[in-house]
């Protein structure tokens, strides 16, 4: 069907005005398709990235023990109430095991296994509250990315060394060098030197954190072994779902996945996507639209030509593939136009990960510029048959009698 | 040969009878002028003949093939192949050129626009008298010159039947004569059958028969 193709291509360079403006309303619809899925990719991306991508993907927390039956059950007393332990920290036992077997599970980037608890930090007459988190040596970005968050001194949290919040070091007029002393419970104090600051947008739980190496974590809470919870960090956190069920099967453990705390991120992230999908719809229809109602401007203009191709010997068929190739070849120009004027406008965009506060954040690597392209095409041609159908049908007597 | 064919437009008050009963015989090679008042169904009759409608009632058999029972598309392919059409108003495709245009028919059906093909093409205009004008766009051409492509596309597939719809209808008397003595040509040294359909009684005499129709029906 080349020849079909050749008079397609003509017909369409006949009408040179008219075929410019048809490709670029495509090309609109597709620059339109193509900067929404930037635009929302990116936005997710973005969202997921300042907000869960510090988040533990899944989380390994220890059950709380069942405190020791005192009572003589052979003497007949019923128990009536059960009280959790004030004293006792519970505890994930043998990490040293379960932490090799969750690392080589597919998809999982780094396993850091953490002692966390409260304490109180002094310094003169200042007291603070903070959250206690301890890390391996050398896994104090494994979970958060505090290196990145860094404003003072080192992410080190070797022997006698804190890393502390910003917060902290502000309330307790704290700075790099600084000694700090440290109460986790009754008598039980550490004295630490402030290796590094930290100040991470989000405030709350981290605002008021400090990080210790794991053993001094171990002496503060009087936990010679076992840790009381191992994070995770995947390489897709939607995986975590799947890999928390992976890791609950494997270890025996108790793994959660950061979407039962952060279902609420989850439904937005989908509320928007859906959002996209709507909108990147309405551009195809525009684009389909645009083409049949052309294309069948086209058909009643050439009804002599289509009689006079009829009165020839062109089947139905061929006067059919004459359009609809029409309709498939403004869709490709319209559709590699369009992806092409949307590369242009995105590639001025910052890339992904140097975007700044304010700043739409637009990431070029999500712009489906080869779906763009494809889908276009396919509906281009599909937005023709109606068109090429009509066309087939007209009488070629009535038609070269105009 | 076409045998007691009928046709009618229209239902109820609105039905109007053109062909009623009209039969017609033509051989092989014959040069035939096809006359009668407008109305009389030469129109209609040409578009019977040439697979483009049919008829209500009655025969249609051409080469041997029934064409009253064949369907839309074993009549579009015998058209092609069969019979060549040329019509008043030259009805050349306006964004081909000259050559394009006759090696139309041809390309449609091998779905390509073979060298063997142009060579004909380009053949025929030269007999036409247009070797100059191959590749001018038909839309560049004077009348005479456009119904002189338009005869050569009608050829170009070899036909056995050309049909022949007021072909010099259009043209002053110059271009005229031109055609029809084109035309002569192609009948003598080819052997094709041309039915002219013409209102010109001179046009009519260059011909060999003369075919007239009147109120639906071949009366002379």
């Amino acid at each position: 069907m080349l020849y079909a193709l050749k008079i397609a291509s003509r017909y369409l360079l006949a009408s040179k005005a008219q075929t410019a403006l048809l490709l670029l309303g495509v090309a609109l619809g597709v620059f339109i398709f193509i900067f929404m899925s930037a635009l929302i990719g990116g936005l997710a991306n973005y969202i997921l990235d300042s907000i869960a991508g510090d988040l533990s993907h899944v989380s390994i927390t220890a059950e709380v023990e069942e405190p020791a039956l005192l009572i003589d059950q052979s003497t007949g007393q019923i128990l009536l109430a059960k009280e959790k332990s004030a004293v006792r920290q519970a505890s994930v036992r043998d990490e040293a095991i379960y932490v090799p077997m969750i690392a080589a599970l597919p998809g999982v980037v780094a396993v850091s296994p953490q002692i966390t608890g409260a304490g109180f930090m002094t310094r003169g007459a200042q007291v603070s509250q903070v959250a206690v988190i301890g890390v391996e040596p050398g896994q104090e970005s494994a979970i958060v990315q505090l290196q990145t968050y860094l404003v003072a001194g080192s992410v080190r949290v070797g022997t006698g060394l804190v890393v502390i919040s910003q917060t902290l070091a502000d309330d307790l007029d704290l700075s790099v060098g600084d000694s700090i002393r440290l109460d986790t419970g009754p008598g039980i104090t550490a004295l630490l030197t402030v290796s590094g600051i930290y100040k991470m947008g989000q405030g709350g739980f981290y605002a008021s954190s400090a990080y210790v190496s794991l053993d001094t974590a171990r002496t503060l809470y009087a936990l010679p072994q076992g840790v009381t919870g191992i994070e995770i960090k995947l390489a897709d956190l939607m995986e975590a779902d799947a890999t928390a069920l992976r890791i609950t099967a494997v270890t025996g453990l108790n793994a959660e996945s950061w979407t039962v705390v952060g279902g609420e991120v989850l439904s937005a992230l989908r509320a928007q996507d859906q959002t996209g999908i709507l909108l990147k719809t309405f551009a195809m229809v525009s684009i389909i639209i645009g083409i049949a109602s052309s294309l069948l401007l086209s058909t009643y203009r050439r009804k002599a030509e289509i009689g006079i191709m009829r009165a020839m010997g062109a089947s139905r068929r061929f006067v059919v593939f004459v359009f609809v190739s029409q309709g498939a070849l403004v869709g490709l120009l319209g559709g590699v136009t369009g992806a092409g004027l949307g590369y242009l406008v995105l590639s001025q965009f910052p890339p992904r990960g140097d975007a700044n506060p304010g700043v739409m954040p637009i990431d070029i690597t999500e712009g489906a510029f080869g779906l763009a392209i494809l889908l276009t095409v396919v509906i281009a041609t599909l937005a023709a048959i109606l068109p090429a159908r009509s066309a087939a049908r007209v009488d070629p007597v009535t038609a070269i009698g105009q | 040969m076409v045998d007691n064919l009928t046709k009618t437009y229209g239902t109820g008050e609105a039905e109007t009878r053109v062909l009623r009963g009209l039969s017609l015989r033509m051989d092989r090679g014959e040069f035939a002028a096809l006359l009668g008042p407008s109305g009389s169904g030469k129109s209609t009759l040409l578009t019977i003949l040439g697979t483009l409608m049919q008829p209500t009632s009655g025969g249609h058999v051409m080469l041997g093939v029934d064409l009253t029972t064949a369907g839309d598309r074993a009549l579009t392919d015998f058209r092609n192949r069969h019979i060549g059409f040329v019509f008043q108003f030259h009805n050349l495709l306006p964004d081909f050129t000259a050559l394009e245009n006759v090696i139309f028919p041809t390309a449609v059906r091998e779905g390509r626009e073979t060298a063997a093909a142009r060579a004909r093409g380009r053949d025929l205009l030269g007999r036409m008298g247009l070797a100059d004008r191959v590749d001018f766009p038909s839309t560049n051409l004077s009348g005479g010159q456009k119904q002189r492509v338009a005869v050569a596309r009608a050829l170009m597939n070899r036909p056995e039947l050309v049909l022949a719809d007021e072909p010099t209808g259009n043209l002053d008397r110059a271009s005229a004569a031109q055609v029809m003595e084109l035309i002569g040509q192609i009948n003598r040294d080819e052997g094709t059958t041309f039915l002219i359909s013409t209102h010109d009684e001179k046009i009519a005499a260059t011909c060999r028969r003369q075919i007239v129709v009147g109120d639906g029906m071949v009366t002379g």
